[in-house]
């Protein structure tokens, strides 16, 4: 849930998605969801020619899956939040887990 | 930690997509452009009057599918297709058998291409692996 709320105050901002085929699409993040799947818009894709059936696309919905990379501008980022968010979702999990965990039982 | 079922939120969903003409690129690496009738929230597809548009060159040739249902681990995107940029494309349409005959030689000059980088890197004390898993 963590880069989900991340991402969701990234919406707006001019991003660049590389894929593991290596194909990069530069665009203004439109959405994003759980499975961390994205929606572009007004898309320009990195080395254009090796890529002619990307020309007539403007928009394009990404699969979560097949993302390497997304770069993002460093000045949109709070980096002292995203770490204080990261910390906190570390001990929420810790805790969980310690309930999770059955306690001690008491031998007869 | 709440398990929240697998549905589309309501910030992120195909439904603008829907009846719309798209652009599929599949993990193969194959083209498919077509109809989006339905997704579900694996990113499942329903593709009608749908076709496969292959790219050799500055040539495309395009194969006619009808209805093709995509599994959606197979996507890695889709693309609205903007009918006036559609319409200015240098791209020239030939023939689907000259189409495949231009794929075949690609196909050929980059397995000699391969062949030979291999061996070079073989020589070099290099392991290479043949599998191409993702071949888009």
């Amino acid at each position: 849930m963590l880069f989900y709320s991340f991402f969701k105050t990234q919406v707006g901002q001019q991003v660049t998605i590389e894929l593991k085929n290596d194909l990069a699409i530069q665009g203004t993040l439109e959405s994003v969801d759980q499975f961390l799947n994205f929606k572009l818009k007004d898309i320009r894709v990195v080395d254009e020619e090796r890529y002619p059936h990307m020309l007539s696309v403007k928009n394009c919905f990404i699969r979560g899956s097949v993302v390497r990379y997304v770069q993002l501008l460093p000045s949109t980022v709070d980096t002292a939040l995203l770490q204080d968010a990261a910390r906190r979702e570390a001990q929420s999990t810790q805790q969980m887990q310690q309930q999770a965990r059955p306690a001690n039982v008491a031998t007869a | 930690m709440s398990f929240t079922p697998q549905f589309f939120t309501t910030a992120e969903s195909l439904v603008d997509s829907l009846d719309k003409r798209l652009l599929v690129v599949l993990r193969d690496g194959r083209k498919i452009i077509g109809i989006l009738r339905s997704y579900d929230q694996f990113a499942n597809l329903v593709l009608q009057d749908s076709l496969e548009r292959i790219y050799v060159g500055d040539a495309y040739g395009d194969i006619e599918r009808g209805v093709f249902i995509i599994r959606g681990e197979n996507v890695v995107l889709l693309g609205e297709i903007d009918g006036d940029i559609e319409d200015t494309l240098t791209l020239r349409q030939l023939p689907i058998e000259d189409i495949m005959q231009m794929q075949r030689e690609e196909a050929e000059e980059k397995a000699r291409k391969d062949k030979l980088r291999h061996h070079l890197l073989y020589k070099q004390g290099f392991s290479v692996d043949f599998a191409d898993n993702d071949l888009y």
